[in-house]
C-alpha cells in the first residue's frame, strides 16, 4: 500500500484526511452531475429535456391518438397571468404540433421568468420530444405587459400503447433576483 | 504504573489546553450530557404542548423550533460526543496506549464543539427565530423559506462536522498504531472494533453533510440552484444527498452503543463473548449495507419501481447481521453465572427495546407499507427505540459500568436500578402509544393534533416527564458518586469483567501504559 510518510501515524492521518476531502468534492463533482444524468437517462421526476430535440423524418402514425393535456402553475409569490390558450389537443404520435402559451407581468417592474416543465405519467416524458419551448431560456418581460410564448413538440412514435393521456405541466418561477448568478446546469 | 509523571496542571488551564486522553474524554461527558438535558427541555416544551389537543401553550412557530433543535441537538450534541468521549477514556485503556496518536487535535476536536452549540443555541434568540425545518433540514424548507438564523445554523454544523472528523482520524490513526505488542486486530475488545468501523463512517459521510450544508449556504447567498427548481434544480437532490449521509449516520450512533453493550454482556453473564468473530464480520457488514439503502427514507418521492425493490430488499438484508448480533448477545448470556447490576440492566433493556425498535424499521423498510407510515408518529417511536432505547441507555449502562474505574468510587446500587426502572417504564409509556397514533394516522412534528389521539398523547407526556426525571436521577447518582461515593481501589470493580482497562489500578492514574503491556 502507498505511503506517504515513513511515520506511520502522520501517513493514517493524511490519507484519511484527504478521504474526507475527497468525498467533500464527491458530492459536488459526481453526485450532483449523477442524479441528473439519472433522471434524464431513466426519464423520472418528470423533467423533459432542456435541450430542443431534432427530429427525424419517421411519418405520422395516424391510426393512433394522444391526448395532450396543459396545465399551468404559479410558484408562490409569482404575480404573472401566466396560462396555456388551449388546455388539450389530440394529437397523432409523430406529428408535429404547435400551441402557446400567454403571460403577462402586470407589475411596473420587468421581471425575468423561468418555466420548468414536468410530464405526467413520468414514462412519458422520454416520449415527450420538444422541438421550441420557451422553457429553454428565461423569459424577460417589461412591466406591465404581455408576451405570447411558443411550444412546439413531436410525440415519439414509440410511446408506450397503454399511454393515453400525457400531461405537461409548467411552473413558472420569478427568477429575476436570481439572473446574472445563476451557476446551476440546467 | 505510577504517576511519577507530572499530574495535571491546576485550575481552568488543566481543562482549556489539556492533551490528556482522560481530561478529554471526561469533557466530552460532561458535555454531551448537559446538551442532553438542554435537548431534553426542548423535548419537554414538546410534550407539554402537545399534552392536549388545541394550542396550549407556545406558538407553531415555535414548536417547531423546539422539534428541529430537539433532534439537533439530540444527535449532534448529546450522543455522537458522549461516544466521543468514551472512546477517549477508554480505547487507549483497552489497547494498552498511553494515550490518543494525536492528542493536541484531541484538545481542538473537543473544544470547538461547544462553541458551534452555542452559536447554534443561539439562534433561538435571533430575529425570525431558530431554524425550524426539523432535523434532517429538506429544501427547499431549509433554503427559500428559512429563516434568517439558517446561515448560523449551517456554520454550527460546519463546526461540528469537522469536530467529528478530527475526533474519528485521531481514533482511527490510535487504534491502528498504538495497540500494545501481542493486541492482534482480532484481539481487540469489541467497543474498540465498533468505534474504528464507526470512525471510517464519519470520514466518509460527514464530508457529505458539510457538502449538502455549504449547498444550501450557496442556493440561499451566492445565486446557485442546486436545490431550487426554478434555477434547473431539484428539492429531491437534498433528499438524496441528506440521507447518503442520514443514514450511515444511524449507524455511527448505534454501532459504538453495540461495542458497548458487548463488553457488558459478557461481564454479568460471566462467560466471554459468543462469536467475537461474528459481531466483528456484522458489524463491517452492517457498515457497508449503511451506504446502499439511503432511499429508504424517501421511498414517497416517486422513484421508480425498481429502485423502491431495491432499497426495500437492501434495507432488509440489514436485519441479517444485525439479528447475529441479537442472537450472539442471547447466546452470551445462556446459561452464564447472570447478575443483575445497573449495567447489565440497562444492557438488558437495550436488548429488548432495541430489538423492538428494529422489527419496526423491518416494517418501515416494507415500500408499500411506508407509504402509510411516512412522516407519521411510527417513525417517531421507531427512532426513538433505537436511538433512545439503544444508545441512550447503553450509555447509561457504560457510565455506571466504568464510573468506578473513572473516579475510584462505587455509585449507589439502589439509586442506579431505581434510575433504570424508572427510565425503563417512563420510556415505554412516552414512546410505546407513538406506535399506535402513528398507525392512526397522526403526522410527525405538529403542534395540533385530531381529538381521537388525545389519551394517547397525554399518555405520551406523562412518560416523557417520568423519563425526564429520570435523567436527574442519573445525574444526582453521578455526583453524589464523584463527590462522596464509597471508595474502591479494586483493579476489578466487577469480578466478571475481562480487559486492559481492568488490570490498571483505581481509579485509573492520569498515565496509563507508558511502558506498553505484553498481550498474549
Amino acid at each position: 500500500m502507498l505511503r506517504v510518510s515513513s511515520n506511520p501515524v502522520v501517513d493514517t492521518v493524511v490519507k484519511l484526511a484527504s478521504t474526507a476531502v475527497i468525498m467533500f468534492a464527491f458530492v459536488f463533482v459526481v453526485m450532483v452531475p449523477l442524479y441528473n444524468v439519472l433522471c434524464d437517462a431513466l426519464g423520472i421526476n418528470g423533467k423533459t429535456s432542456g435541450e430542443a430535440y431534432t427530429s427525424v423524418q419517421a411519418g405520422v402514425d395516424e391510426s393512433r391518438t394522444v391526448t395532450i393535456q396543459f396545465v399551468a402553475t404559479n410558484n408562490e409569490g409569482m404575480p404573472w397571468d401566466f396560462g396555456p390558450s388551449v388546455t388539450m389537443m389530440k394529437v397523432h404520435p409523430g406529428a408535429s404540433n404547435d400551441t402557446v402559451f400567454h403571460a403577462r407581468n402586470p407589475l411596473p417592474k420587468a421581471m425575468v421568468a423561468q418555466a420548468i416543465p414536468s410530464v405526467s405519467p413520468s414514462r412519458a416524458a422520454a416520449y415527450f420530444h420538444k422541438t421550441e419551448c420557451f422553457c429553454f431560456n428565461q423569459q424577460p418581460l417589461d412591466g406591465d405587459s404581455s408576451a405570447e410564448m411558443p411550444l412546439q413538440f413531436i410525440i415519439d412514435r414509440d410511446l408506450p400503447s397503454d399511454i393515453h393521456t400525457i400531461t405537461l405541466s409548467y411552473t413558472i418561477f420569478d427568477v429575476t433576483d436570481m439572473v446574472g448568478g445563476s451557476i446551476a446546469a440546467r | 504504573m505510577g504517576d511519577h509523571h507530572h499530574g495535571p496542571a491546576k485550575g481552568l488551564s488543566r481543562w482549556l489546553f489539556t492533551t490528556n486522553h482522560k481530561d478529554i474524554g471526561t469533557m466530552y461527558l460532561w458535555f454531551s450530557f448537559s446538551m442532553f438535558i438542554l435537548g431534553g427541555a426542548f423535548a419537554m416544551v414538546i410534550r407539554a404542548e402537545l399534552f392536549q389537543p388545541g394550542m396550549q401553550l407556545v406558538n407553531p412557530a415555535f414548536f417547531n423550533q423546539m422539534t428541529t433543535l430537539h433532534g439537533l441537538v439530540m444527535v449532534f450534541g448529546a450522543i455522537m460526543p458522549s461516544f466521543v468521549g468514551l472512546a477517549n477514556w477508554m480505547i487507549p485503556m483497552m489497547i494498552g496506549a498511553p494515550d490518543m496518536a494525536l492528542p493536541r487535535m484531541n484538545n481542538w476536536s473537543f473544544w470547538i464543539l461547544p462553541p458551534a452549540f452555542l452559536i447554534l443555541a443561539s439562534t433561538l434568540f435571533m430575529e425570525g427565530g431558530a431554524p425550524n425545518f426539523g432535523w434532517t433540514f429538506y429544501a427547499p424548507l431549509s433554503t427559500t423559506y428559512a429563516p434568517p438564523s439558517v446561515t448560523y445554523f449551517i456554520f454550527s454544523i460546519h463546526v461540528l462536522g469537522l469536530s467529528s472528523i478530527m475526533g474519528s482520524i485521531n481514533i482511527i490513526a490510535t487504534v491502528m498504531n498504538m495497540r500494545a505488542p501481542g493486541m492482534t486486530y482480532m484481539k481487540m475488545p469489541l467497543f474498540v472494533w465498533t468505534w474504528l468501523i464507526t470512525a471510517f463512517l464519519l470520514v466518509a459521510v460527514m464530508p457529505v453533510l458539510a457538502g449538502a450544508v455549504t449547498m444550501m449556504l450557496m442556493d440561499i447567498h451566492f445565486g446557485t440552484s442546486f436545490f431550487s427548481a426554478a434555477g434547473g434544480g431539484d428539492p429531491v437532490l437534498f433528499q438524496h444527498i441528506f440521507w447518503f449521509f442520514g443514514h450511515p449516520e444511524v449507524y455511527i450512533i448505534i454501532l459504538p452503543a453495540f461495542g458497548v453493550v458487548s463488553q457488558i454482556i459478557p461481564t454479568f453473564s460471566r462467560k466471554p463473548l459468543f462469536g467475537y468473530d461474528s459481531m466483528v464480520y456484522a458489524t463491517a457488514a452492517i457498515a457497508f449495507l449503511s451506504f446502499i439503502v439511503w432511499a429508504h427514507h424517501m421511498y414517497t418521492v416517486g422513484m421508480p419501481v425498481a429502485g423502491e425493490l431495491f432499497f426495500m430488499y437492501a434495507t432488509m438484508l440489514i436485519a441479517v447481521p444485525t439479528g447475529v448480533k441479537v442472537f450472539n448477545w442471547v447466546t452470551t448470556m445462556w446459561r452464564g453465572a447472570m447478575t443483575f447490576e445497573t449495567p447489565m440492566l440497562f444492557c438488558m433493556g437495550f436488548l429488548v427495546l432495541f430489538t423492538i425498535g428494529g422489527f419496526t424499521g423491518l416494517m418501515l423498510s416494507i415500500a408499500p407499507a411506508d407509504f402509510q407510515y411516512h412522516d407519521s408518529y411510527f417513525v417517531v417511536a421507531h427512532f426513538h427505540y433505537v436511538m433512545v432505547a439503544g444508545a441512550v441507555f447503553s450509555m447509561s449502562a457504560a457510565v455506571y459500568y466504568w464510573l468506578p474505574k473513572w473516579c475510584g468510587r462505587m455509585y449507589n446500587e439502589t439509586m442506579g436500578k431505581t434510575h433504570f426502572w424508572i427510565s425503563f417504564v417512563g420510556f415505554n409509556i412516552t414512546f410505546f402509544p407513538q406506535h399506535f397514533v402513528g398507525l392512526a394516522g397522526m403526522p410527525r412534528r405538529i403542534p395540533d393534533y385530531a381529538l381521537q389521539f388525545a389519551d394517547f398523547n397525554m399518555m405520551s407526556s406523562i412518560g416523557a416527564f417520568i423519563y425526564g426525571a429520570s435523567q436527574i436521577l442519573f445525574l444526582y447518582n453521578v455526583i453524589a458518586t464523584i463527590v462522596a461515593g464509597k471508595p474502591t481501589s479494586e483493579a476489578k470493580t466487577w469480578e466478571g469483567a475481562e480487559g486492559l482497562e481492568w488490570t490498571v489500578a483505581t481509579p485509573a492514574p492520569y498515565h496509563t501504559f507508558e511502558t506498553p503491556p505484553q498481550v498474549r
